[in-house]
């Protein structure tokens, strides 16, 4: 038994079928923490990106190596390191929020580099023209250079979110009940592994196909000359 | 402690790390150029298996496929009557290597399709087979255009052998917890855990670097 529901283990099949609501309940989770990893890697990624493109070198190149440095370790670790340390500087946050955290860290490294090819991609004579008919730079940068650049960052922001959500389960060592982790105590309970793991897969194999297929269709609806601003 | 006394448990964990990357970058290095190759098959069932491989692979989380091969295969193997259960060793490289090479698959497939056409029709004015038109002519102008992201995914893969910590096998991330629980130095052990990692990814990228020369040679040496 697991969030008050019990199995059935009489057949593989009836297993299967008792333990599809538990696991689902495992699958929201998942959705949860894709969702608001996403969005702190987005808000991140940004940071990191505004501050790369800095004109002074004392803040881009420490911002450059930062992102290296995020990119070139792994998850798993900054998310022991987030975890274990955080409390020691009397930050204490759920698993839940520090798995978040440490999802929207190890991505914004991507998601920076995700912002500056957009926005590097927007020809020069744009900002010219901007500037030759006396924008502002916020104003340039809010209806001329965003609307051209968010059609062209949406299909690579679109692949890290499927990303995002297959690295999910590594929240699991640090007790968020996410999908794998709740097929694995249904494993350790029942000492059966296969249906649940296999169902696990099965459904991750469903939602990332829904996902980047969602992407694709996002992809060929946006209009490639840039947003209308209406 | 200081943090030195940290570096033999540590370093003999890198090692550790550093043989699994080899050997699963080695074995996602083959699938993916066979898996590759075989999307573009003009044999219905071998392109089907090498979809099939690629979309499982890339579609569902590395740590649910290493936990089926490591607890859920020897299950499998019970029903149809064979011993499957796996040495943590192996199930994590067989699950780093069918992972990294079902991606690496993708890169070998697009590299090989953005041949010009011109390419394969002078191969076939000269009457070569398709087998001397992909390995003679396609490939050696394919491979140089795979380094890059290749360099990428084995970077990837060294950062996933983390994972394999979780089915017991005694890597950096693995002896980086066994510490941390006998010392609770939280701090300074992920520290310079995170700092290992990072010297070895840049060793990786350095490496990638050389490979991506030596196969590029021939193109610069006409320039």
């Amino acid at each position: 038994m697991l969030f008050g529901i019990e199995w059935d283990t009489s057949s593989e099949l009836a297993f299967a079928w008792s333990i599809l609501p538990i696991l689902l309940i495992g699958l929201w989770v998942t959705v949860q923490a894709t969702v608001l990893g996403f969005f702190v890697a987005l808000v991140l990624g940004l940071i990191l990106a505004v501050l790369k493109a800095a004109p002074s070198r004392f803040i881009s190149w420490p911002a450059r190596a930062l992102t290296e440095f995020i990119r070139d370790t792994p998850l798993l670790i900054q998310l022991f390191f987030l975890y274990y340390v955080l409390p020691e500087y009397g930050i204490v946050l759920p698993a839940f929020l520090t798995g978040a955290l440490a999802l929207g860290l190890q991505y914004s490294a991507y998601t920076s580099e995700v912002y500056r090819a957009g926005l590097e991609a927007i020809g020069r004579d744009q900002r010219e023209a901007a500037r030759a008919l006396n924008f502002p730079a916020a104003h340039t940068f809010t209806h001329v250079l965003l609307p051209q650049a968010i059609p062209r960052i949406i299909p690579a922001m679109g692949n890290y979110l499927v990303s995002i959500m297959k690295d999910v389960p590594v929240l699991s060592v640090v007790t968020v009940l996410e999908m794998l982790n709740v097929a694995k105590i249904i494993g350790d309970r029942t000492f059966d592994y296969m249906v649940p793991l296999s169902m696990v897969g099965g459904l991750y194999l469903i939602m990332t196909l829904v996902a980047s297929a969602g992407v694709r269709l996002l992809d060929m609806r946006l209009p490639k000359q840039g947003l209308p601003l209406k | 402690m200081a943090w030195t006394e940290y570096l033999t448990p540590l370093l003999a964990g890198a090692w550790v790390t550093v043989q699994l990357t080899v050997y699963s970058t080695i074995l996602g290095a083959i699938l993916a150029f066979a898996f590759g190759i075989g999307k573009l098959s003009p044999n219905g069932l071998i392109k089907a298996v090498s979809v099939a491989y690629i979309e499982i692979f890339r579609g569902t989380s590395l740590l649910v496929q290493l936990f089926w091969l490591y607890f859920a295969l020897p299950i499998a193997g019970q029903v149809i009557g064979l011993d499957l259960r796996l040495p943590p060793v192996v199930a994590g490289v067989l699950a780093l290597g069918l992972n990294i090479g079902a991606y690496g698959a993708e890169v070998v497939r697009g590299a090989i399709q953005s041949v010009q056409k011109s390419q394969y029709e002078a191969a076939r004015a000269l009457n070569f087979t398709p087998r001397q038109a992909l390995f003679g002519v396609a490939l050696p102008q394919a491979i140089p255009e795979m380094m890059p992201p290749f360099g990428n995914l084995a970077v990837q893969n060294l950062k996933d052998t983390a994972l394999v910590s979780l089915i017991s096998l005694g890597d950096l991330a693995f002896r980086a917890e066994q510490l941390r629980n006998f010392t609770q130095d939280s701090t300074t052990i992920y520290t310079v855990v995170l700092f290992m990692y990072f010297g070895m990814a840049l060793v990786v990228t350095a490496l990638m670097k050389t490979l991506e020369r030596l196969v590029g040679r021939w193109r610069y040496a006409s320039n």
